[in-house]
């Protein structure tokens, strides 16, 4: 990926929420924004779409549910049924605390592991990292370079009107 | 107008959650000094106390695997009493984290930043130190694997579903791994301000390689929140699940005192109630050596001590509730299980549960006692000591006098097992101290969303 970039930085959320709005209202294209911390209502203003982890973290309780229900009648009715104090083989609500377990066990651990793939998360990864501090105290603004031309000086002198800290072109992706 | 004027009036009243004025930059700067430096004289007074203590702790365990059982003061008649209690104990310890970490995120306590970190931690060490006691206390620790239903060469003869002993593994195991899950995750971003600060090393391997590459972009947040709330809303119930689970190891079984419906409920209630005095009694010690005093303020530890009021309160219902329902049930083995426990051999423990564990925290209502540091400590320690107590009370205290006269007897403990009790607080401590040296205490990034330094001071959005 070889084009230019333009980064601008903030010192505070709100004046990065202000520059979003104003930059989206030209039509401008965003590459990306960072933050240090979670930004409330950073999402709307970018217009991401909404996050489907809700269904795959269902689901995969929906598994475990089935996986420890069947597993624990199959066990105790099915392939070795054992009395315990005559307790009926299938003793359902006997069954009920492991389910919930279960259900909870496959669900954190399956919506952890989406969420990790779906940002392409992973142990020892490389951070494709601005470098300007948004871990610690700064929220980048990162804009594509499909921005005509004539645009740059509007683009600089919005930015700076919005109190950006700091304002440069670079070369590569994001 | 008038509401206007009113709630401007309330903010005014409310200090800041973090004092001292702090910048974004200076947050990252307080919490990531200690991890730069080099470790202070408090620190070591503090770790090798807590290193000694878990030594005793493995150097009992080990006598005990190689001679069995019979080391401790077990009998025919007790055999269950300091094993259960401690485990019981420090699963409760544990539920106040997940309190703080999780149902307080859900109700949207914005106090909790400044401790949700170092009480998670406190829960994963205190259900480590839980889930030792009954794998020590089986005759064959070695054999523990036996109640995972994997396919064995015995049959396969699968574990019994039905046994609370058997839920009792599957809801430890479900909550010490999703607990850890829980604070991994929200360790990462700070993880990633930590790799980017420091230069090379082998420290900054280490935390670069557990960051996974985070960079703080948009997509990335959006998705952790989510997470996050899932994570919350999913831990709510598993803890109240948990200590359900194990009272159903006592209310399933026949023995009067034990067999009862109020238990699920009631020890909840004593499991929130004892970690909430243990993390008090965390927080203040952090606080003072580690001076966070800007970030655990009287306003943190006055929330924490209404949370103690109440669930105190909570928990001495529970008492009279359970006392009444005995007396009233005209089943005389349960009524004189209840008389024995306030006027039997044992009732100098049910005085100082009563007096630990319902009147000394009714103190905290008072602003003077509430907002006196030490008091406080000396309070969280006290309940702590009730807590234990009360666990003790109920397991040994209902063994010692069953249904025949003819078969009662005493307990008094070894040596040993006092021992690894000792070893279980330096198991906690030891890990706790590391995690205080190599870690974050404090959740940088949600303390930074707290500051309210959104804005820029001329900034027209606030």
């Amino acid at each position: 990926m070889n084009h230019r970039v333009y980064v601008a930085s903030f010192a505070t959320e709100g004046d990065l929420l202000q520059a979003i709005a104003a930059v989206r209202q030209r039509n401008w294209p965003i590459v990306e924004a960072y933050t240090p911390y979670a930004v409330h209502g950073l999402d709307h203003a970018l217009g991401l779409s909404r996050s489907q982890l809700g269904k795959a973290c269902f689901l995969f309780g929906l598994f475990g549910v089935v996986l420890a229900l069947g597993f624990q009648f199959w066990a105790s009715a099915r392939d070795w049924p054992l009395n315990v104090g005559g307790q009926p083989w299938n003793s359902l609500p006997a069954f009920v605390p492991v389910t919930f377990e279960a259900m909870v066990l496959c669900a954190g651990l399956g919506l952890v592991l989406t969420w990790l793939i779906a940002n392409g998360l992973y142990p020892g990864k490389q951070p494709l990292s601005i470098g300007e501090g948004e871990t610690n105290d700064r929220f980048i603004l990162v804009l594509g370079d499909a921005i005509p031309a004539a645009d740059l000086n509007d683009i600089r002198s919005l930015l700076e009107s919005h109190r950006a800290v700091s304002l440069h072109e670079r070369e590569g992706g994001r | 107008m008038a509401s206007v004027a009113l709630s401007s009036l309330m903010r005014v009243e409310q200090p800041p959650l973090i004092g001292g004025g702090k910048s974004l930059g200076q947050v990252t700067v307080d919490i990531c000094a200690p991890l730069e430096r080099r470790a202070g004289i408090l620190w070591w007074l503090a770790f090798l106390p807590a290193l000694s203590l878990l030594i005793l702790g493995v150097i009992a365990v080990a006598y005990l695997m190689v001679t069995g059982v019979g080391t401790w003061g077990l009998n025919r008649t007790v055999g269950w009493a300091f094993d259960i209690t401690n485990f019981v104990f420090w699963i409760g310890i544990g539920h106040a984290g997940t309190l703080i970490s999780a149902i307080l995120f859900l109700f949207r306590q914005r106090w909790r930043t400044s401790v949700n970190r170092s009480a998670e931690a406190m829960t994963i060490f205190a259900v480590i130190c839980a889930g030792l006691f009954p794998v020590i206390h089986m005759g064959r620790p070695w054999l523990f694997y036996w109640i995972i239903p994997y396919p064995n060469e015995r049959g396969p003869l699968w574990v019994n579903f039905r046994s609370p002993l058997l839920w009792d593994f599957f809801a430890i195991g479900t909550y010490f791994t999703i607990s850890l899950v829980f604070w991994y995750v929200g360790l990462i971003p700070d993880l990633a301000t930590l790799r980017d600060r420091l230069q090379s090393g082998w420290y900054r391997r280490l935390v670069s390689f557990f960051s996974l590459g985070w960079n703080g972009a948009c997509r990335t947040w959006q998705r952790y929140e989510l997470v996050y709330l899932l994570l919350a809303g999913l831990a709510t119930p598993l803890v109240v699940s948990v200590h359900s689970v194990v009272s159903t190891d006592f209310a399933v079984a026949q023995m009067p005192g034990w067999h009862a419906t109020i238990f699920p409920p009631y020890f909840v209630a004593g499991a929130i109630f004892s970690g909430l005095a243990m993390v008090l009694t965390l927080m203040l010690l952090a606080r003072k050596v580690m001076h966070l005093e800007d970030y655990i303020t009287l306003r943190h530890v006055g929330a924490m001590a209404k949370l103690v009021i109440a669930t105190s309160c909570l928990v001495g219902l529970a008492y009279a509730v359970e006392f009444f329902t005995a007396l009233y049930s005209g089943d005389p083995y349960e009524s004189f299980a209840f008389l024995n426990r306030a006027l039997g051999p044992l009732n100098w423990g049910f005085a100082i549960m009563i007096a630990c564990n319902v009147l000394i925290p009714q103190l905290l209502w008072f602003p003077q006692v509430r907002h006196r540091m030490l008091a406080v400590f000396v309070i969280s320690i006290l309940i702590n000591i009730g807590m234990w107590m009360e666990r003790f009370i109920i397991i040994a205290g209902t063994l010692e006098r069953d249904f025949l006269p003819s078969s009662w007897s005493g307990y008094v403990p070894t040596v040993v097992e006092i021992a690894t009790l000792l070893g279980s607080f330096g198991l906690f401590f030891t890990c706790f101290l590391l995690f205080c040296r190599f870690l974050p205490v404090i959740a940088m990034a949600e303390v930074k969303g707290v500051l309210e330094k959104g804005y820029s001071n001329h900034g027209e959005a606030r």
